[in-house]
């Protein structure tokens, strides 16, 4: 069978005389508005898995309990074989087990279900199994429901990869230097605060670049669920037009501009944190 | 660094009571006993060195005492506050208490000055001027000022090392506490450290080493504890220690790191 294809590269830039507007080249314009949906989305999915998941990192590397202190009306009850009943009618209860449980089943979670189930989940699922209000509020008051639906769903799954390099990153830092924050008197939090996170972001820099280029990527399923990104746009390109390798090019073509760009910067980042003298902070 | 500056927390202190005092110390990793049954003490200006044979618990022994490590039996206070009691705020107590490292364990991506002064600004409270000003005496004193703004893996261990004691000196401790300062380094770097370490036990500072470097020990050293297998075994002045007349187990212990 003769392969036979018309190339017409120009379909792209192809113009259309608009009564009201004049001269436009609408599929152009359909790849600009796609493409700028993607950065939207992405850019906003990222700012939740990079926070959300710097926290469910942090948790997942609890191993001292914390104890919080809980009144107690009448005489104290034992709840559980971790709480320990102290004066005055107040129970110290461990919470870093609890913490440290719901991190690790979250990452569970939401690292172990397809992305696309998830997308449907959140989107056709979630509005019908809360209440009727909370239900309607997500599908009719929310303001581009397929946007901002897709937006968590993609930074609460990243989060889970950006929790585990940051997991990973603190863990890699010696117990001695655990030891040496703690004994100069920093408290628990000042030695995340000054020296554990910052040591380990910088160790986890090409991990994290690879969860930002894939988040990228992973924003082209937010078409299933209605958002009209680049991919959805270049689908309808070709639809429109039967110029199926040029619409796909095009949207090829930025995928690869974008995910160049954030390599570029993230090799920029990685060189300015880069730690003087260290030849390589991995191989401490 | 005069000496009031020094024991300046510690002024309720009464001499001879005991800066640090361990009753009965026992600590289990899992199934196995690493400290049994620990007692001793170290006095206001004392300097005890701590030796033994590798596995023995010394290095232990000296991280239970800041609450580094948890210990499940027994007693430790450090000037009259007791180190596992749940109320104790143990941060307050180890900013007390300065520290220094086999590995040196400087902060890796703070410059030189910034790691003497974090702990001063963060825990102390001390203002960034004051924390620079005490930092830069301190690097004065420890031969290092020309490297203040440098990174720890640009200078050698000996240097780092000298920077990890200035590190711990900076929140003016009641007691140092050394965990082989000097076995990570090249063998001709060890005097430079151990050079400022015998100043600072001249000083009057409370120290308490856990060391092989016998010559510093009969040097500088008060009392020497010789532990084995988890135990105290000796606990002696230093010259009774080197006269030869301890038990078999120090001795021999003397003999194999002495003839070589």
């Amino acid at each position: 069978m003769e392969f036979s294809y018309n190339w017409d590269w120009s379909v792209l830039f192809c113009t259309v005389q608009d009564v009201k507007i004049g001269c436009v080249a609408p599929y152009f314009y359909w790849i600009v508005e796609g493409f700028g949906w993607t950065i939207a989305v992405a850019s906003a999915a990222w700012v939740i898995a990079f926070s959300w998941g710097s926290i469910i990192g942090i948790l997942r590397t609890l191993e001292d309990p914390i104890w919080l202190r809980i009144p107690v009306v009448k005489s104290p009850v034992n709840f559980n074989t971790s709480a320990i009943e102290a004066d005055n009618g107040v129970v110290l209860i461990n919470i870093a087990w609890f913490l440290h449980g719901f991190a690790t089943i979250y990452v569970t979670i939401f690292r172990n279900i397809p992305l696309l189930v998830q997308m449907f989940l959140w989107y056709f699922v979630l509005p019908e199994v809360l209440s009727k209000e909370a239900g309607m509020w997500l599908k009719r008051e929310l303001p581009l429901p397929e946007y901002w639906t897709s937006v968590v769903c993609l930074g609460l799954y990243t989060a889970s990869r950006v929790g585990e390099a940051v997991r990973a990153g603190i863990n890699s830092i010696t117990q001695g230097q655990h030891y040496a924050a703690m004994a100069v008197g920093l408290t628990r939090v000042q030695v995340y605060r000054y020296v554990l996170l910052p040591v380990a972001y910088r160790i986890i820099v090409p991990p994290l670049t690879s969860d930002f280029l894939g988040i990228f990527k992973n924003s082209s399923l937010a078409l299933t669920i209605g958002v009209l990104e680049l991919t959805a746009m270049t689908r309808q390109i070709d639809e429109y037009s039967y110029q199926t390798f040029e619409s796909f090019t095009a949207a090829t073509v930025l995928y690869i501009l974008v995910t160049a760009i954030v390599m570029f910067v993230m090799r920029i980042v990685e060189g300015r944190v880069s730690i003087p003298g260290m030849i390589s902070l991995g191989a401490k | 660094m005069n000496k009031t500056d020094n024991t300046a927390p510690s002024t309720e202190t009464t001499s001879g009571v005991g800066m640090i005092r361990m009753n009965d110390v026992s600590k289990w990793y899992g199934d196995f006993q690493v400290l049994i049954n620990c007692t001793t003490k170290v006095d206001v200006g004392e300097v005890v060195v701590i030796c033994g044979p590798s596995g023995s618990g010394k290095s232990t022994l000296i991280k239970v005492i800041n609450g580094l490590e948890p210990f499940q039996e027994g007693e430790i206070t450090f000037d009259g506050i007791s180190v596992g009691d749940q109320a104790t705020n143990l941060p307050k107590l180890r900013s007390r208490i300065g520290m220094v490292f086999q590995n040196f364990e400087l902060f890796p991506h703070i410059t030189i000055i910034d790691n003497i002064n974090l702990a001063q600004l963060k825990v102390l409270g001390r203002d960034q001027d004051e924390a620079t000003k005490r930092s830069m005496e301190l690097l004065e004193r420890v031969g290092l000022i020309d490297q203040m703004d440098k990174f720890p893996a640009q200078l050698s261990g000996g240097q780092q090392q000298r920077v990890a004691i200035a590190r711990g000196l900076a929140m003016d401790p009641a007691a140092m506490l050394f965990d082989e300062p000097t076995s990570a380094l090249d063998p001709e770097m060890i005097n430079e450290v151990l050079d400022v370490m015998t100043e600072l036990a001249l000083e009057g500072m409370t120290m308490m080493v856990v060391t092989h470097e016998m010559g510093f020990a009969r040097r500088v050293a008060h009392r020497v504890v010789f532990m084995d297998e988890g135990r105290i075994e000796e606990d002696c002045s230093k010259d009774e220690f080197f006269s030869g007349e301890r038990g078999e187990r120090a001795q021999e212990f003397l003999s194999k790191i002495l003839t070589h």
